[in-house]
């Protein structure tokens, strides 16, 4: 789950890592109570939404006086912001921030992450801020600056003075720097994080360390030990149909082509969506009912699949090993008898109890296009949706 | 032969009592998987399934001689069931449980190098010696015994697998579900170095999928290490970037992690690799010849 940077900053500052003064603002009447509070004649407002790029995409604005702000706030409110991160749809922006701005001397980069290979909170740090992760990994991956904290020990002072040092910050910075590290390692274990990016991380022209940005990730799995975490989220940034997946427990993610999937097992979702463009096709989204699925789930994804307008075909693509194909087979008839059919559905069907699965929908006098084996099914569907 | 379990391993269950637990025993019983207890804490004493229920895998392992577990404890107590099971000597410990979060993964992981254990998994299905020792949740019908040795980071696409080598009338030595998160037992190299020393299999099917650098590892040390033909496929070539396919570890993050960059470095290394997840069989029948 995504945090807001308003969020993100929030907990940063709780764990002692420096931030711009602000705070968020739902309409322009709270904007402009949190301009008068900060105080100056100058702010920075910042759309917020779950996507990097606000800056080039004209989220992120610096204004002077009170008019600026108003006109500003009420053209970024309500808009859909369009950035290289998002798709053309754009995400909707509903709040912003107003802080305090700035003058920056340097531009510096710092994340904490979990290193899959190492099995550790490592951290990584760059001279070169306010650049993608992504462009600095592929472009300059000799200025990324890497320390692993010990599972035991925890991250230690001497890593941070390390690092500092190799970013070329002076004086009273290599402290500052280092109390920046720690309280991101306290923060990122208390409340399971999966990241936090502070990109940039900037040095003011007086010299201070202030963490311009923010972004953090929780850990999905760990939501139910760390509730007030949970009422942060903020439906409005994921898209409609994979919150309503998420309340049913399906895994769903939305993608551009029309032929709709519904898979058991996310490694088998994965396959099937590759097949169907191995085939000359293009999977309208990613859909893993789950491996102890259960027939009210089933119904619940065909109608989800259903819902997506672009969708020409279904293909669903069952192995059961837990889930039985008949609970499946059940489902689907269900599903199509409560939501009704508007596309062709390819189903292919293996596993346990199968003969029992396809013996339903046969008995069912549905229109079904029944496949043998995975190529044939992906063949299937994408003649059926190219109908 | 084969790896990590065979007829002789002498396999519990932790929480053994549960729906999950007692389904799955149930099965592995009827497959002929060697059970001879289970844990379930409070309720020691009493008789499960017709064999005995321990309050601690302690007393289990004492009581029985266990020298595997499978464990099907809900997310929250599963990262403390691993530990347990190390503490008490378990060597081969399966850990079904999908969504522990994982920075209890990364005190297991550890904890765990400093015992003499193996963790497969967790959120996997398991791990199966066909015909001799079934731990997991894979169906077992559609295993035969023979020659193909079978690692996998996803469920389904494992049983996929199998289903084709046993079409194909190759069989399977042993199956390994490595499971899907970011943070995991053993890994693909560990694997394919039991495997490679292993005298009844003949090649190896990797499957993999975004996110990671695990198929890279296998790479870099089948081109070192390994005799035997290898044959590999990874999902998710059409999977968008910085999106959680499903699986807390497939994700390509910071463009790292593709699936195009994984079939890049396994072709590098002389892996027989499929686009398509229905040609694995095929395709291991034709390099075995």
């Amino acid at each position: 789950m995504n945090l807001h940077e308003h969020q993100a900053k929030a907990l940063l500052s709780e764990y002692g890592i420096p931030v711009p003064a602000g705070k968020p603002a739902f309409s322009v009447r709270e904007a402009l109570a949190v301009a008068e509070e900060l105080g100056g004649d100058a702010w920075v407002i910042k759309a917020q939404i779950h996507a990097g790029g606000r800056g080039k995409a004209g989220g992120v604005k610096t204004v002077k006086g009170r008019k600026a702000l108003e006109e500003t706030a009420d053209s970024l409110l309500g808009s859909r912001l369009v950035t290289h991160q998002t798709g053309p749809a754009g995400q909707p922006v509903d709040r912003l921030l107003i802080e305090q701005p700035c003058t920056i001397a340097r531009e510096l980069y710092l994340a904490c992450l979990v290193d899959r290979a190492l099995a550790r909170v490592v951290f990584l740090a760059s001279g070169v801020g306010g650049m993608d992760i992504e462009d600095l990994t592929a472009d300059h991956p000799e200025k990324l600056l890497k320390a692993a904290a010990s599972p035991t020990a925890g991250l230690q002072a001497y890593q941070c003075r390390e690092i500092a040092f190799a970013l070329g910050l002076k004086d009273k910075q290599i402290t500052a720097l280092t109390r920046i590290m720690l309280g991101i390692f306290h923060l990122f274990k208390a409340r399971d994080l999966n990241l936090v990016e502070i990109n940039p991380l900037v040095v003011t022209a007086a010299g201070e360390l202030v963490a311009l940005d923010a972004k953090i990730q929780v850990d999905d799995n760990a939501l139910y030990r760390q509730r007030h975490l949970e009422e942060l989220y903020d439906a409005s940034q994921d898209d409609p149909k994979e919150h309503w997946a998420r309340k049913y427990g399906l895994s769903y993610i939305a993608l551009d082509g029309n032929i709709g999937c519904m898979v058991n097992g996310a490694g088998l979702a994965m396959a099937t969506m590759d097949l169907i463009k191995l085939h000359g096709g293009m999977p309208a989204n990613f859909l893993d009912v789950g491996g102890g699925t259960t027939a009210d789930k089933v119904a619940e994804a065909f109608k989800l699949i259903q819902s997506d307008n672009k969708v020409k075909a279904i293909l669903v693509n069952i192995f059961g090993g837990i889930v039985r194909c008949d609970l499946i087979a059940e489902g689907i008839i269900r599903a199509v008898q409560e939501a009704g059919i508007r596309t062709p559905v390819v189903v292919r069907l293996e596993g346990t109890n199968v003969e029992k699965g396809r013996a339903l929908l046969k008995q069912s006098g549905l229109s079904i296009i029944t496949a043998d084996g995975l190529t044939d099914a992906a063949r299937k569907a994408v003649t059926a949706a190219g109908k | 032969m084969s790896i990590l379990v065979n007829k002789n391993t002498r396999v519990i269950c932790q929480g053994f009592t549960g729906k999950q637990g007692t389904f799955h025993s149930e099965q592995a019983i009827a497959y002929g998987t060697n059970l001879v207890g289970g844990v379930t804490p409070g309720k020691g004493g009493r008789t499960h399934l017709g064999l005995p229920v321990f309050n601690t895998v302690r007393e289990a392992v004492a009581a029985t001689g266990a020298d595997a577990t499978m464990i099907y404890v809900p997310a929250a107590f599963a990262a403390d069931s691993i530990l347990e099971a190390a503490a008490a000597g378990i060597k081969v410990i399966v850990c079904i449980t999908e969504g522990i979060p994982v920075r209890d993964m990364l005190k297991v992981s550890a904890t765990l190098a400093r015992h003499d254990a193996c963790l497969i998994g967790p959120n996997c299905p398991g791990v199966i010696t066909p015909g001799e020792c079934k731990i997991g949740i894979m169906p077992g019908g559609i295993h035969t015994p023979g020659s193909v040795g079978i690692v996998s980071r996803s469920g389904t696409l494992t049983y996929e697998a199998v289903y084709q080598t046993t079409r194909e009338k190759l069989g399977q030595s042993t199956c390994v579900g490595i499971g899907g998160d970011p943070v995991h037992g053993l890994g693909f190299v560990d694997c394919l170095a039991m495997f490679e020393a292993d005298p009844q299999t003949r090649g190896i099917v990797i499957v993999g999928e975004i996110g990671g650098q695990d198929e890279e590892d296998a790479a870099a040390y089948i081109k070192e290490h390994v005799s035997k033909p290898v044959v590999a496929y990874v999902a998710g070539v059409t999977a968008p970037k910085g999106k959680r396919m499903g699986h807390a570890g497939a994700v390509i993050a910071g463009g790292m992690g593709t699936a195009e960059g994984k079939y890049a470095v396994l072709e590098g290394a002389g892996v027989h690799t499929v686009r398509s997840p229905s040609d694995i069989g095929k395709r291991m029948r034709e390099v075995l010849g």
